[in-house]
């Protein structure tokens, strides 16, 4: 499981508050927190603390990058952002996201293909979000049509079926797993899939223990790649301990210590 | 149209431990061998780096085998009674790489000869010959842990290979190994999960894993082999899949176990059917061996001068560009 730690993300209080007095120390304890938990990228996220994001994104890069060099993923709406950060990054970047509407595709795919970044695509376009597993299946088709055309990698294109919160789709969650499954065979060689797993328990009294759930499950179904807080120790034991079940690491006594140290 | 060529890309690479210290190192090696490195399966080079090909050491006792078939002992003649003028025999006549020790003779059953003298013995070796040295112990437990200290202590500086830890006893030799810059084998007993927790409880004592080889114990040709090809081969796609303890380079002790098979060792007077007795017995190790090349080994003992000569050959005819 590839996974990128969330929690530098502007909209967390602690984090909006590095950003705007350039608290360089809280950005970078951070980011070694979550790469010592087990993060294997960080996410970067302005949010709405930041007045300047296109400068402001660069700011966060270069002070994680002081002490890391863990891949980035570029969380932004916005694509000057995203290529704002994208003339700073040092390692592999991931753009996080496109959706499947042509014009976001048709900015953010030449700019992944240039940066030769991973790309996140999201199945979601401006006319909502989908209400059902056809409609998940047809956006995230578009979004590999479109790659395929323009000649990106699609083993480099990560696919989000775009995770509800149970309290508000709970019909849908289903739906949702199974797409993990049936985005894997839109194309060969298959895109990979991933989630953003904190949507799932958004608004919920028990948030670990229903992003941990829908964690597994969603493993089951072949995901790929999280992003996730990789500091929640039960939410990493149980992704560790589903890794056994799919036999994609070897078992041994100490398995979750052997995790680490891979 | 021509066909598409399908390669696999791993991301994990066997660590590369060092066999051997020269003059310059801080030993007295004329050379040193270099194990693991790669990044893809056996022989695979269009897969990905094999930097270094697998290599075969000799093995030699400290105590006549007397239990070695007549076609093992014949092979080598009066020196298997004096343990420094077999490795010169093996180092000239057969141009062996490496020499693996076995202790046999420190065990209470075969002789139960001192950590002293054991050490004056390897003292000796190491003067007499240049080849980079595995040493094997006895596999008595409570002796082992008496002698091998004793022998990390004695050749300390020359990069030795050591063995075995074991899961219920690798403490006193991992410290010895860690404390006079050795490496050190990790035997586990056909077991993939042991292997691995072996590995983990190895490094935890500070030896890190980049100085651990792999014994994953073999069966011989008819005697397990196929078992211990699939755990091999789990192991290592394991590693090139990312997972760094298991990344760790294989030892496979062929000719201990090809040769206990009775198809190597009985005599052609027992079973007129079989055939000559040299020929089979060599083959019987030459087949165990490529078999387990084929499933990841980096690292054969071997006992017939023929069979090693063979295997190079395999080698070779393998590695070329």
């Amino acid at each position: 499981m590839f996974i990128i730690g969330e929690l530098i993300n502007g909209m967390y209080q602690n984090i909006g508050k590095a950003i705007v007095e350039k608290n360089k120390e809280v950005i970078q304890k951070c980011a070694l927190e979550q790469i010592a938990a087990g993060a294997d990228a960080l996410d970067v996220n302005c949010g709405t603390a930041s007045k300047d994001p296109v400068l402001d994104i660069r700011w966060l890069i270069e002070s994680i990058q002081e002490v890391s060099d863990a891949p980035l993923s570029l969380d932004s709406s916005k694509p000057k952002v995203i290529e704002s950060g994208l003339q700073v990054i040092k390692n592999t970047p991931i753009i996080n996201s496109t959706t499947a509407d042509p014009e976001k595709l048709g900015v953010l795919l030449p700019l992944a293909i240039k940066y030769k970044a991973k790309l996140i695509g999201i199945a979601i376009s401006a006319k909502g979000i989908p209400q059902n597993k056809d409609q998940r299946i047809e956006l995230a088709a578009n979004i590999v049509a479109t790659a395929s055309e323009m000649g990106f990698p699609l083993e480099d294109l990560y696919l989000d079926p775009i995770v509800l919160p149970i309290n508000v789709a709970q019909a849908q969650i289903m739906g949702i797993l199974e797409c993990i499954k049936e985005f894997k065979i839109i194309s060969d060689p298959s895109p990979k899939t991933i989630v953003g797993l904190s949507n799932v328990s958004q608004g919920t009294n028990f948030r670990s223990l229903i992003n941990r759930t829908f964690l597994v499950m969603a493993q089951a179904f072949g995901l790929d790649a999280a992003i996730l807080d990789p500091t929640d120790l039960q939410l990493m034991e149980g992704l560790i301990t589903a890794e056994l079940a799919l036999n994609k690491q070897i078992y041994c006594g100490s398995y979750l210590d052997a995790y680490k140290k891979k | 149209m021509a066909a598409q060529q399908i390669l696999e890309k791993y991301s994990g690479v066997v660590s590369t431990v060092q066999i051997g210290a020269t003059a310059g190192e801080g030993g007295s090696r004329k050379s040193n061998i270099l194990i693991g490195g790669q990044n893809t399966m056996p022989f695979l080079s269009a897969e990905g780096q094999i930097p270094h090909k697998p290599v075969v050491a000799f093995e030699i006792w400290d105590t006549p085998p007397l239990e070695w078939p007549k076609a093992l002992l014949e092979a080598y003649g009066d020196v298997v009674g004096d343990t420094v003028a077999w490795a010169q025999k093996a180092a000239g006549d057969f141009k062996a790489e490496s020499l693996c020790l076995r202790l046999q003779g420190a065990h209470p059953d075969f002789g139960d000869k001192d950590a002293d003298s054991e050490v004056k013995l390897v003292s000796k070796l190491l003067e007499s010959v240049d080849l980079p040295l595995i040493v094997l112990g006895s596999g008595d437990d409570a002796k082992d842990n008496q002698v091998l200290p004793a022998i990390c202590e004695a050749a300390k500086g020359q990069r030795c290979l050591i063995g075995s830890a074991v899961s219920d006893n690798y403490k006193t030799l991992a410290a010895a190994v860690l404390a006079d810059g050795h490496n050190i084998i990790a035997e586990s007993p056909i077991d993939i999960n042991i292997a691995k927790q072996l590995n983990i409880l190895i490094s935890d004592m500070g030896l890190p894993l980049e100085r651990i080889v792999i014994n994953p114990t073999i069966g011989a040709l008819g005697y397990g082999l196929e078992y211990a090809y699939s755990i091999m081969e789990r192991a290592r796609l394991a590693a090139l899949a990312g997972d760094k303890t298991m990344a760790c380079p294989f030892i496979c002790l062929v000719g201990h176990e090809a040769w206990r098979a009775k198809e190597a060792k009985a005599s052609i007077s027992e079973f007129p059917l079989w055939g000559e007795d040299v020929p089979r017995g060599v083959l019987w190790e030459v087949i165990t061996a490529t078999a387990l090349l084929q499933a990841g080994g980096d690292l054969l003992v071997m006992r017939h001068p023929l069979a090693v000569e063979k295997i190079k050959k395999y080698i070779d005819n393998l590695t070329q560009k």
